[in-house]
Protein backbone atom coordinates (compact mmCIF):
# COMPACT_ATOMS: atom_id res chain seq x y z
CA UNK A 1 0.00 0.00 0.00
CA UNK A 2 1.33 3.40 -0.92
CA UNK A 3 0.20 6.55 0.88
CA UNK A 4 1.11 10.11 0.00
CA UNK A 5 2.10 12.69 2.63
CA UNK A 6 -1.35 14.26 2.72
CA UNK A 7 -2.99 10.91 3.40
CA UNK A 8 -0.50 10.17 6.16
CA UNK A 9 -1.23 13.53 7.77
CA UNK A 10 -4.93 12.79 7.59
CA UNK A 11 -4.46 9.47 9.41
CA UNK A 12 -2.20 11.17 11.98
CA UNK A 13 -4.68 13.98 12.72
CA UNK A 14 -7.48 11.47 13.10
CA UNK A 15 -5.47 9.52 15.68
CA UNK A 16 -4.68 12.73 17.59
CA UNK A 17 -8.39 13.56 17.84
CA UNK A 18 -9.32 10.02 18.96
CA UNK A 19 -11.32 9.57 15.75
CA UNK A 20 -9.59 7.21 13.34
CA UNK A 21 -10.13 7.03 9.58
CA UNK A 22 -12.79 4.34 9.94
CA UNK A 23 -14.49 6.13 12.83
CA UNK A 24 -13.05 4.00 15.63
CA UNK A 25 -11.55 5.23 18.88
CA UNK A 26 -7.95 4.48 19.81
CA UNK A 27 -8.63 1.21 21.66
CA UNK A 28 -11.40 -0.16 19.44
CA UNK A 29 -11.25 -3.30 17.34
CA UNK A 30 -12.72 -3.83 13.92
CA UNK A 31 -15.54 -6.38 13.59
CA UNK A 32 -14.45 -10.01 13.64
CA UNK A 33 -15.95 -13.19 12.32
CA UNK A 34 -14.85 -16.48 13.81
CA UNK A 35 -15.70 -19.95 12.55
CA UNK A 36 -14.43 -23.28 13.80
CA UNK A 37 -14.34 -26.70 12.15
CA UNK A 38 -13.74 -25.33 8.66
CA UNK A 39 -11.13 -27.90 7.59
CA UNK A 40 -12.90 -31.23 7.75
CA UNK A 41 -9.85 -33.51 7.77
CA UNK A 42 -7.89 -31.65 10.45
CA UNK A 43 -8.16 -32.40 14.16
CA UNK A 44 -9.16 -28.82 14.81
CA UNK A 45 -9.46 -25.68 12.74
CA UNK A 46 -10.63 -22.10 12.80
CA UNK A 47 -11.00 -19.23 10.39
CA UNK A 48 -10.88 -15.64 11.55
CA UNK A 49 -11.83 -12.65 9.50
CA UNK A 50 -10.90 -9.35 11.13
CA UNK A 51 -12.34 -6.73 8.76
CA UNK A 52 -10.33 -7.71 5.66
CA UNK A 53 -7.61 -9.74 7.32
CA UNK A 54 -8.29 -13.41 6.75
CA UNK A 55 -6.52 -16.22 8.59
CA UNK A 56 -7.12 -19.97 8.40
CA UNK A 57 -5.62 -22.26 11.04
CA UNK A 58 -5.63 -26.07 11.02
CA UNK A 59 -4.23 -28.39 13.66
CA UNK A 60 -2.85 -31.79 12.75
CA UNK A 61 -1.64 -34.34 15.25
CA UNK A 62 1.11 -36.91 14.84
CA UNK A 63 2.88 -39.31 17.15
CA UNK A 64 6.43 -38.35 18.06
CA UNK A 65 9.20 -38.89 20.57
CA UNK A 66 9.66 -36.19 23.26
CA UNK A 67 12.85 -34.12 23.31
CA UNK A 68 15.48 -35.74 25.58
CA UNK A 69 15.78 -32.53 27.63
CA UNK A 70 12.04 -32.44 28.35
CA UNK A 71 10.85 -36.06 28.44
CA UNK A 72 7.56 -35.17 30.11
CA UNK A 73 6.43 -32.66 27.52
CA UNK A 74 4.63 -33.06 24.23
CA UNK A 75 5.47 -30.96 21.20
CA UNK A 76 3.78 -28.08 19.52
CA UNK A 77 5.01 -26.54 16.28
CA UNK A 78 3.75 -23.44 14.52
CA UNK A 79 4.05 -23.04 10.78
CA UNK A 80 2.94 -19.85 9.05
CA UNK A 81 2.37 -19.72 5.32
CA UNK A 82 1.80 -16.32 3.75
CA UNK A 83 -0.25 -17.17 0.69
CA UNK A 84 0.33 -15.10 -2.44
CA UNK A 85 -3.46 -14.68 -2.50
CA UNK A 86 -2.96 -12.08 0.26
CA UNK A 87 -0.63 -9.85 -1.72
CA UNK A 88 1.62 -10.39 -4.76
CA UNK A 89 4.61 -9.47 -2.57
CA UNK A 90 4.30 -12.89 -0.91
CA UNK A 91 4.89 -14.71 -4.19
CA UNK A 92 7.59 -17.35 -4.09
CA UNK A 93 9.57 -16.85 -0.90
CA UNK A 94 8.47 -13.24 -0.45
CA UNK A 95 6.41 -13.84 2.68
CA UNK A 96 8.98 -15.93 4.47
CA UNK A 97 10.41 -13.21 6.74
CA UNK A 98 6.99 -12.23 8.02
CA UNK A 99 6.01 -15.90 8.38
CA UNK A 100 9.08 -16.65 10.49
CA UNK A 101 8.52 -13.56 12.66
CA UNK A 102 4.95 -14.65 13.41
CA UNK A 103 5.76 -18.31 14.05
CA UNK A 104 8.71 -17.43 16.32
CA UNK A 105 6.57 -15.05 18.36
CA UNK A 106 3.91 -17.74 18.70
CA UNK A 107 6.48 -20.33 19.73
CA UNK A 108 7.87 -18.11 22.49
CA UNK A 109 4.40 -17.10 23.63
CA UNK A 110 3.36 -20.76 23.95
CA UNK A 111 6.67 -22.02 25.38
CA UNK A 112 5.84 -21.32 29.02
CA UNK A 113 4.07 -24.17 30.79
CA UNK A 114 1.84 -21.58 32.48
CA UNK A 115 0.55 -20.44 29.10
CA UNK A 116 0.17 -23.85 27.50
CA UNK A 117 0.69 -27.06 29.40
CA UNK A 118 2.33 -29.46 26.94
CA UNK A 119 2.70 -32.16 29.61
CA UNK A 120 -0.80 -33.33 28.76
CA UNK A 121 0.41 -34.22 25.27
CA UNK A 122 2.92 -36.68 26.67
CA UNK A 123 1.75 -40.30 26.47
CA UNK A 124 4.72 -42.21 27.81
CA UNK A 125 7.50 -40.46 29.67
CA UNK A 126 10.44 -39.93 27.29
CA UNK A 127 9.08 -42.40 24.72
CA UNK A 128 5.86 -41.24 23.12
CA UNK A 129 4.03 -37.96 22.86
CA UNK A 130 1.63 -36.16 20.57
CA UNK A 131 3.01 -33.48 18.32
CA UNK A 132 0.63 -30.70 17.38
CA UNK A 133 1.25 -29.09 14.02
CA UNK A 134 -0.48 -25.73 14.06
CA UNK A 135 -0.54 -24.59 10.44
CA UNK A 136 -1.49 -21.00 9.82
CA UNK A 137 -2.47 -19.86 6.36
CA UNK A 138 -2.70 -16.13 5.76
CA UNK A 139 -5.24 -15.53 3.01
CA UNK A 140 -5.72 -11.79 3.12
CA UNK A 141 -3.71 -9.01 4.68
CA UNK A 142 -5.64 -6.03 6.00
CA UNK A 143 -3.33 -5.11 8.84
CA UNK A 144 -2.90 -6.45 12.36
CA UNK A 145 -1.81 -9.97 11.47
CA UNK A 146 -0.37 -10.91 14.86
CA UNK A 147 -3.64 -10.36 16.72
CA UNK A 148 -5.69 -12.18 14.10
CA UNK A 149 -3.29 -15.13 14.05
CA UNK A 150 -3.20 -15.46 17.84
CA UNK A 151 -7.00 -15.45 18.15
CA UNK A 152 -7.40 -17.94 15.30
CA UNK A 153 -4.75 -20.22 16.82
CA UNK A 154 -6.46 -20.14 20.20
CA UNK A 155 -9.82 -20.94 18.63
CA UNK A 156 -8.32 -23.78 16.57
CA UNK A 157 -6.69 -25.28 19.67
CA UNK A 158 -10.01 -24.95 21.48
CA UNK A 159 -11.62 -26.85 18.62
CA UNK A 160 -8.91 -29.55 18.56
CA UNK A 161 -9.92 -33.07 19.49
CA UNK A 162 -7.06 -35.29 20.56
CA UNK A 163 -7.62 -39.01 19.95
CA UNK A 164 -8.20 -40.96 23.11
CA UNK A 165 -5.59 -43.61 23.90
CA UNK A 166 -7.26 -46.60 25.53
CA UNK A 167 -4.14 -48.40 26.63
CA UNK A 168 -0.42 -48.63 26.01
CA UNK A 169 1.32 -51.97 25.58
CA UNK A 170 5.04 -52.08 26.14
CA UNK A 171 6.92 -55.08 24.86
CA UNK A 172 10.64 -54.50 25.24
CA UNK A 173 11.39 -51.58 22.96
CA UNK A 174 8.11 -51.90 21.08
CA UNK A 175 5.39 -49.55 22.16
CA UNK A 176 1.89 -50.27 20.96
CA UNK A 177 -0.77 -47.62 21.33
CA UNK A 178 -4.39 -48.61 21.33
CA UNK A 179 -6.18 -45.54 20.02
CA UNK A 180 -9.92 -45.46 20.41
CA UNK A 181 -11.91 -45.78 17.14
CA UNK A 182 -14.80 -43.85 18.59
CA UNK A 183 -14.63 -40.34 17.16
CA UNK A 184 -16.77 -38.93 19.94
CA UNK A 185 -14.37 -40.23 22.54
CA UNK A 186 -11.62 -37.63 22.48
CA UNK A 187 -9.83 -35.20 24.70
CA UNK A 188 -9.94 -31.43 24.54
CA UNK A 189 -7.01 -29.13 25.21
CA UNK A 190 -6.99 -26.69 28.07
CA UNK A 191 -6.61 -23.31 26.39
CA UNK A 192 -7.80 -21.15 29.29
CA UNK A 193 -4.39 -19.44 29.49
CA UNK A 194 -3.37 -19.67 25.84
CA UNK A 195 -1.88 -16.29 24.96
CA UNK A 196 -3.75 -13.60 23.07
CA UNK A 197 -1.59 -11.09 21.23
CA UNK A 198 -2.33 -7.41 20.86
CA UNK A 199 -0.35 -5.13 18.58
CA UNK A 200 0.02 -1.61 19.92
CA UNK A 201 0.96 0.85 17.23
CA UNK A 202 2.46 4.26 17.84
CA UNK A 203 1.23 6.99 15.52
CA UNK A 204 2.30 10.54 16.30
CA UNK A 205 2.38 10.60 20.09
CA UNK A 206 -0.65 8.34 20.61
CA UNK A 207 -0.90 4.57 20.77
CA UNK A 208 -3.61 2.61 19.00
CA UNK A 209 -4.66 -1.04 18.81
CA UNK A 210 -5.80 -3.03 15.78
CA UNK A 211 -4.21 -0.85 13.08
CA UNK A 212 -5.52 -1.29 9.56
CA UNK A 213 -3.18 -1.37 6.59
CA UNK A 214 -3.10 2.44 6.20
CA UNK A 215 -2.41 3.00 9.88
CA UNK A 216 0.32 0.35 9.90
CA UNK A 217 1.93 2.30 7.12
CA UNK A 218 1.98 5.51 9.19
CA UNK A 219 3.21 3.85 12.35
CA UNK A 220 6.62 4.77 13.75
CA UNK A 221 6.95 1.49 15.59
CA UNK A 222 4.82 -1.10 17.26
CA UNK A 223 4.90 -3.58 20.09
CA UNK A 224 3.20 -6.96 20.16
CA UNK A 225 2.09 -7.93 23.65
CA UNK A 226 1.12 -11.55 24.26
CA UNK A 227 -1.02 -11.89 27.38
CA UNK A 228 -1.69 -15.24 28.95
CA UNK A 229 -4.35 -15.16 31.65
CA UNK A 230 -3.41 -12.06 33.62
CA UNK A 231 0.30 -12.11 32.82
CA UNK A 232 2.33 -10.89 29.89
CA UNK A 233 4.07 -13.85 28.28
CA UNK A 234 5.92 -12.28 25.35
CA UNK A 235 6.80 -8.84 24.11
CA UNK A 236 7.98 -8.36 20.57
CA UNK A 237 8.83 -5.05 18.99
CA UNK A 238 8.27 -4.81 15.26
CA UNK A 239 9.01 -2.15 12.70
CA UNK A 240 11.98 0.11 12.35
CA UNK A 241 11.04 2.94 14.70
CA UNK A 242 12.31 3.49 18.23
CA UNK A 243 10.19 3.97 21.34
CA UNK A 244 10.86 6.00 24.48
CA UNK A 245 10.79 3.83 27.65
CA UNK A 246 7.83 5.85 28.97
CA UNK A 247 5.89 5.26 25.75
CA UNK A 248 6.81 1.60 25.87
CA UNK A 249 5.38 1.18 29.37
CA UNK A 250 2.29 3.08 28.37
CA UNK A 251 1.75 0.92 25.30
CA UNK A 252 2.33 -2.25 27.29
CA UNK A 253 -0.39 -1.19 29.70
CA UNK A 254 -2.75 -0.38 26.86
CA UNK A 255 -1.98 -3.71 25.20
CA UNK A 256 -2.50 -5.57 28.46
CA UNK A 257 -5.89 -3.93 29.13
CA UNK A 258 -7.11 -4.61 25.61
CA UNK A 259 -5.84 -8.20 25.64
CA UNK A 260 -7.81 -8.98 28.83
CA UNK A 261 -10.97 -7.61 27.20
CA UNK A 262 -10.26 -9.46 23.98
CA UNK A 263 -9.69 -12.73 25.81
CA UNK A 264 -13.01 -12.38 27.65
CA UNK A 265 -14.84 -11.66 24.41
CA UNK A 266 -13.19 -14.65 22.77
CA UNK A 267 -14.17 -17.06 25.56
CA UNK A 268 -17.73 -15.78 25.35
CA UNK A 269 -17.85 -16.33 21.58
CA UNK A 270 -16.28 -19.79 21.81
CA UNK A 271 -18.83 -20.90 24.39
CA UNK A 272 -21.62 -19.86 22.02
CA UNK A 273 -20.32 -21.75 18.97
CA UNK A 274 -22.64 -24.60 17.98
CA UNK A 275 -21.17 -27.64 16.25
CA UNK A 276 -23.71 -27.75 13.42
CA UNK A 277 -23.35 -24.18 12.21
CA UNK A 278 -22.47 -23.84 8.56
CA UNK A 279 -18.97 -22.53 8.05
CA UNK A 280 -16.74 -21.84 5.10
CA UNK A 281 -16.14 -19.55 2.18
CA UNK A 282 -19.51 -20.04 0.52
CA UNK A 283 -21.50 -17.96 3.00
CA UNK B 1 -6.58 -55.08 -13.96
CA UNK B 2 -8.59 -56.78 -11.24
CA UNK B 3 -8.55 -53.57 -9.20
CA UNK B 4 -10.16 -51.60 -12.01
CA UNK B 5 -13.20 -53.81 -11.95
CA UNK B 6 -14.25 -52.43 -8.62
CA UNK B 7 -14.44 -48.85 -9.88
CA UNK B 8 -17.97 -49.31 -11.15
CA UNK B 9 -20.29 -51.82 -9.56
CA UNK B 10 -22.63 -54.11 -11.49
CA UNK B 11 -25.53 -51.75 -11.12
CA UNK B 12 -23.44 -48.91 -12.56
CA UNK B 13 -22.58 -47.01 -9.38
CA UNK B 14 -19.13 -45.71 -8.47
CA UNK B 15 -17.44 -45.85 -5.09
CA UNK B 16 -19.02 -42.60 -3.94
CA UNK B 17 -22.42 -43.45 -5.40
CA UNK B 18 -22.14 -41.46 -8.61
CA UNK B 19 -22.92 -42.77 -12.08
CA UNK B 20 -20.17 -42.89 -14.70
CA UNK B 21 -21.05 -39.57 -16.33
CA UNK B 22 -21.81 -37.60 -13.19
CA UNK B 23 -19.68 -34.74 -11.86
CA UNK B 24 -19.15 -34.22 -8.16
CA UNK B 25 -21.14 -31.40 -6.64
CA UNK B 26 -19.70 -28.03 -7.63
CA UNK B 27 -20.29 -25.05 -5.41
CA UNK B 28 -18.59 -21.76 -6.07
CA UNK B 29 -18.53 -18.13 -5.10
CA UNK B 30 -17.03 -15.07 -6.73
CA UNK B 31 -15.58 -12.11 -4.90
CA UNK B 32 -14.64 -13.79 -1.61
CA UNK B 33 -11.87 -11.30 -0.83
CA UNK B 34 -11.64 -7.53 -1.09
CA UNK B 35 -7.88 -7.00 -1.46
CA UNK B 36 -7.31 -8.74 -4.82
CA UNK B 37 -8.84 -7.40 -8.04
CA UNK B 38 -10.70 -10.65 -8.49
CA UNK B 39 -11.16 -13.72 -6.33
CA UNK B 40 -13.15 -16.92 -6.33
CA UNK B 41 -13.70 -20.04 -4.28
CA UNK B 42 -14.70 -23.38 -5.69
CA UNK B 43 -15.60 -26.74 -4.17
CA UNK B 44 -15.65 -29.80 -6.42
CA UNK B 45 -16.70 -32.56 -4.15
CA UNK B 46 -14.22 -32.26 -1.31
CA UNK B 47 -11.55 -30.51 -3.36
CA UNK B 48 -11.51 -26.87 -2.28
CA UNK B 49 -9.58 -24.13 -4.04
CA UNK B 50 -9.21 -20.39 -3.61
CA UNK B 51 -8.03 -18.22 -6.48
CA UNK B 52 -6.97 -14.57 -6.53
CA UNK B 53 -6.17 -12.33 -9.48
CA UNK B 54 -4.12 -9.14 -9.33
CA UNK B 55 -3.84 -6.89 -12.33
CA UNK B 56 -3.41 -5.97 -15.05
CA UNK B 57 -0.64 -3.90 -13.51
CA UNK B 58 2.85 -2.72 -14.36
CA UNK B 59 5.41 -5.50 -14.73
CA UNK B 60 7.15 -6.14 -11.45
CA UNK B 61 10.91 -6.53 -11.20
CA UNK B 62 12.11 -4.32 -14.02
CA UNK B 63 10.61 -3.46 -17.37
CA UNK B 64 13.01 -5.71 -19.24
CA UNK B 65 10.58 -8.62 -18.88
CA UNK B 66 7.67 -6.63 -20.31
CA UNK B 67 6.35 -7.62 -23.70
CA UNK B 68 5.37 -4.94 -26.18
CA UNK B 69 2.54 -6.90 -27.73
CA UNK B 70 0.90 -8.77 -24.87
CA UNK B 71 0.54 -9.06 -21.11
CA UNK B 72 2.58 -11.48 -19.02
CA UNK B 73 0.42 -14.06 -17.30
CA UNK B 74 2.06 -15.05 -14.04
CA UNK B 75 0.64 -18.06 -12.20
CA UNK B 76 1.52 -19.56 -8.87
CA UNK B 77 0.10 -22.80 -7.58
CA UNK B 78 0.31 -23.47 -3.90
CA UNK B 79 -1.13 -26.11 -1.58
CA UNK B 80 -1.84 -25.54 2.07
CA UNK B 81 0.30 -27.87 4.20
CA UNK B 82 -2.85 -29.28 5.79
CA UNK B 83 -4.61 -29.91 2.48
CA UNK B 84 -3.67 -33.58 2.24
CA UNK B 85 -4.24 -36.37 4.74
CA UNK B 86 -0.51 -36.68 5.27
CA UNK B 87 0.81 -33.27 6.28
CA UNK B 88 2.93 -31.66 3.56
CA UNK B 89 6.36 -30.25 4.31
CA UNK B 90 6.20 -27.24 2.02
CA UNK B 91 3.27 -25.38 0.52
CA UNK B 92 5.01 -24.62 -2.79
CA UNK B 93 8.30 -24.81 -4.64
CA UNK B 94 8.37 -28.56 -5.19
CA UNK B 95 8.34 -30.13 -8.66
CA UNK B 96 4.64 -30.91 -8.70
CA UNK B 97 3.60 -27.34 -7.81
CA UNK B 98 5.94 -25.86 -10.41
CA UNK B 99 4.55 -28.19 -13.03
CA UNK B 100 0.97 -27.32 -12.10
CA UNK B 101 1.82 -23.59 -12.19
CA UNK B 102 3.11 -24.01 -15.74
CA UNK B 103 0.09 -25.99 -16.85
CA UNK B 104 -2.23 -23.42 -15.32
CA UNK B 105 -0.41 -20.65 -17.14
CA UNK B 106 -0.68 -22.57 -20.40
CA UNK B 107 -4.44 -23.02 -20.01
CA UNK B 108 -5.09 -19.41 -19.03
CA UNK B 109 -2.88 -17.90 -21.73
CA UNK B 110 -5.11 -19.55 -24.31
CA UNK B 111 -8.20 -17.86 -22.92
CA UNK B 112 -7.08 -14.40 -21.83
CA UNK B 113 -7.07 -11.67 -24.46
CA UNK B 114 -3.58 -10.68 -23.38
CA UNK B 115 -2.92 -8.64 -26.53
CA UNK B 116 -5.13 -5.91 -25.03
CA UNK B 117 -2.61 -5.20 -22.26
CA UNK B 118 0.88 -4.61 -23.65
CA UNK B 119 3.62 -3.93 -21.06
CA UNK B 120 1.36 -5.34 -18.33
CA UNK B 121 1.29 -8.29 -16.01
CA UNK B 122 -1.61 -10.31 -14.68
CA UNK B 123 -1.01 -12.39 -11.55
CA UNK B 124 -3.11 -15.47 -10.88
CA UNK B 125 -2.60 -17.22 -7.55
CA UNK B 126 -4.36 -20.42 -6.57
CA UNK B 127 -4.34 -21.98 -3.13
CA UNK B 128 -5.58 -25.53 -2.55
CA UNK B 129 -7.24 -25.87 0.85
CA UNK B 130 -8.33 -29.48 0.57
CA UNK B 131 -7.05 -31.93 -2.01
CA UNK B 132 -9.34 -34.79 -2.93
CA UNK B 133 -8.54 -35.60 -6.52
CA UNK B 134 -8.84 -33.37 -9.56
CA UNK B 135 -6.73 -30.56 -8.13
CA UNK B 136 -5.71 -29.18 -11.49
CA UNK B 137 -9.26 -28.94 -12.92
CA UNK B 138 -10.49 -27.23 -9.75
CA UNK B 139 -7.62 -24.73 -10.00
CA UNK B 140 -8.39 -23.91 -13.65
CA UNK B 141 -12.08 -23.47 -12.91
CA UNK B 142 -11.38 -21.28 -9.87
CA UNK B 143 -8.90 -19.19 -11.84
CA UNK B 144 -11.48 -18.66 -14.61
CA UNK B 145 -14.02 -17.40 -12.08
CA UNK B 146 -11.45 -15.12 -10.45
CA UNK B 147 -10.46 -13.69 -13.84
CA UNK B 148 -14.12 -13.00 -14.60
CA UNK B 149 -14.51 -11.37 -11.19
CA UNK B 150 -11.49 -9.18 -11.96
CA UNK B 151 -13.10 -8.14 -15.24
CA UNK B 152 -10.29 -9.37 -17.45
CA UNK B 153 -11.42 -10.00 -21.05
CA UNK B 154 -11.50 -13.68 -21.91
CA UNK B 155 -12.13 -15.28 -25.29
CA UNK B 156 -14.46 -17.64 -23.46
CA UNK B 157 -14.61 -19.72 -20.30
CA UNK B 158 -11.72 -22.12 -19.85
CA UNK B 159 -12.81 -25.23 -17.97
CA UNK B 160 -11.00 -28.40 -17.03
CA UNK B 161 -12.13 -31.88 -16.16
CA UNK B 162 -10.69 -35.35 -15.62
CA UNK B 163 -11.90 -38.62 -17.06
CA UNK B 164 -10.89 -42.21 -16.70
CA UNK B 165 -11.70 -45.66 -17.97
CA UNK B 166 -13.37 -48.17 -15.71
CA UNK B 167 -13.70 -51.90 -16.34
CA UNK B 168 -11.65 -51.38 -19.51
CA UNK B 169 -14.59 -50.02 -21.47
CA UNK B 170 -16.73 -47.56 -19.51
CA UNK B 171 -15.42 -43.97 -19.55
CA UNK B 172 -16.11 -42.11 -16.32
CA UNK B 173 -15.97 -38.46 -15.38
CA UNK B 174 -14.41 -36.32 -12.63
CA UNK B 175 -12.10 -38.71 -10.81
CA UNK B 176 -11.94 -38.49 -7.04
CA UNK B 177 -8.82 -39.16 -4.98
CA UNK B 178 -10.07 -42.60 -4.00
CA UNK B 179 -10.51 -43.58 -7.64
CA UNK B 180 -7.12 -42.08 -8.55
CA UNK B 181 -5.43 -44.25 -5.95
CA UNK B 182 -7.27 -47.43 -6.95
CA UNK B 183 -5.74 -47.18 -10.38
CA UNK B 184 -6.80 -46.75 -13.94
CA UNK B 185 -5.58 -44.05 -16.27
CA UNK B 186 -6.46 -40.40 -15.71
CA UNK B 187 -6.94 -38.03 -18.59
CA UNK B 188 -6.94 -34.34 -17.68
CA UNK B 189 -8.34 -31.96 -20.24
CA UNK B 190 -8.55 -28.18 -20.14
CA UNK B 191 -10.76 -26.84 -22.89
CA UNK B 192 -12.56 -23.85 -24.29
CA UNK B 193 -15.94 -25.55 -24.11
CA UNK B 194 -17.93 -23.24 -26.36
CA UNK B 195 -15.67 -23.67 -29.38
CA UNK B 196 -14.73 -27.17 -28.25
CA UNK B 197 -10.99 -26.50 -28.46
CA UNK B 198 -8.54 -28.28 -26.21
CA UNK B 199 -5.86 -26.14 -24.60
CA UNK B 200 -4.19 -28.73 -22.43
CA UNK B 201 -4.29 -32.50 -22.35
CA UNK B 202 -2.38 -34.68 -19.98
CA UNK B 203 -2.55 -38.38 -19.40
CA UNK B 204 -1.16 -40.64 -16.75
CA UNK B 205 -0.72 -44.40 -17.16
CA UNK B 206 -1.58 -46.13 -20.37
CA UNK B 207 -4.61 -47.40 -22.17
CA UNK B 208 -5.35 -48.53 -25.65
CA UNK B 209 -5.54 -45.84 -28.30
CA UNK B 210 -8.97 -47.16 -29.32
CA UNK B 211 -10.36 -45.95 -25.99
CA UNK B 212 -8.90 -42.47 -26.23
CA UNK B 213 -11.72 -41.06 -28.34
CA UNK B 214 -14.55 -41.94 -26.01
CA UNK B 215 -12.66 -40.92 -22.87
CA UNK B 216 -11.72 -37.60 -24.47
CA UNK B 217 -15.29 -37.06 -25.57
CA UNK B 218 -16.43 -37.71 -22.00
CA UNK B 219 -13.92 -35.24 -20.61
CA UNK B 220 -15.01 -32.59 -23.10
CA UNK B 221 -18.63 -33.18 -22.16
CA UNK B 222 -17.54 -32.69 -18.53
CA UNK B 223 -15.92 -29.36 -19.44
CA UNK B 224 -19.17 -28.27 -21.10
CA UNK B 225 -21.22 -29.25 -18.02
CA UNK B 226 -18.81 -27.36 -15.76
CA UNK B 227 -19.06 -24.32 -18.01
CA UNK B 228 -22.84 -24.29 -17.52
CA UNK B 229 -22.43 -24.41 -13.75
CA UNK B 230 -19.80 -21.66 -13.73
CA UNK B 231 -21.87 -19.54 -16.09
CA UNK B 232 -24.84 -19.82 -13.75
CA UNK B 233 -22.72 -18.78 -10.78
CA UNK B 234 -21.36 -15.78 -12.70
CA UNK B 235 -24.85 -14.68 -13.70
CA UNK B 236 -26.11 -15.00 -10.15
CA UNK B 237 -23.14 -13.02 -8.87
CA UNK B 238 -23.65 -10.24 -11.41
CA UNK B 239 -27.37 -10.09 -10.56
CA UNK B 240 -26.49 -9.84 -6.88
CA UNK B 241 -24.03 -7.02 -7.41
CA UNK B 242 -26.20 -5.27 -9.97
CA UNK B 243 -29.33 -5.29 -7.85
CA UNK B 244 -27.45 -4.00 -4.83
CA UNK B 245 -26.29 -1.03 -6.89
CA UNK B 246 -29.88 -0.44 -8.00
CA UNK B 247 -29.85 -1.39 -11.68
CA UNK B 248 -33.41 -2.62 -11.37
CA UNK B 249 -34.56 0.95 -10.78
CA UNK B 250 -32.99 2.51 -13.84
CA UNK B 251 -36.28 2.52 -15.77
CA UNK B 252 -37.97 4.90 -13.36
Amino acid sequence: MALCDAEKTFVLHGVQDNFRIDGRELDDYRPMELETDVVSHAFGSARLRLANTDVLVAVKIELDVPFPESPQNGKIEFFVDCSANATPEFEGRGGEDLAIAISNTLTTAYSSSLAFDSRKLCLLNGKKCWKLYVDILILECGGNLFDAVSIAVKAALWNTRIPFVKNVNIDGNNIDLDVSDDLCLCERLDIENAPVMVTVCKIGDKCIVDPNAAEEHCSMGSVVVAVSGTKISTIYQTGTGSLHPATLTESLQLGFRVAIRLNEALSKVLSRIRPDEEAGFLK
Amino acid sequence: MSKNKELISKIGLRLDGRRANELRRIRCKLGVFTEPDGSAYIEQGLTKVLAAVYGPHEVRGGRSKAQHNSAIINCQFSMAVFSTTERKKRPRGDRKSTELSMHLQQALEAAIKSELYPFCQIDVYVEVLHADGGIYPACVNAATLALIDAGIPLKEYVCACTASLANNDIPMLDISHQEEVLGGPTLTVAALPMSGKIVLMEMSQRFHLDHLDKVLEKALQGCKDIKEILDNAVRLHVTDIGSSTGWANTKH
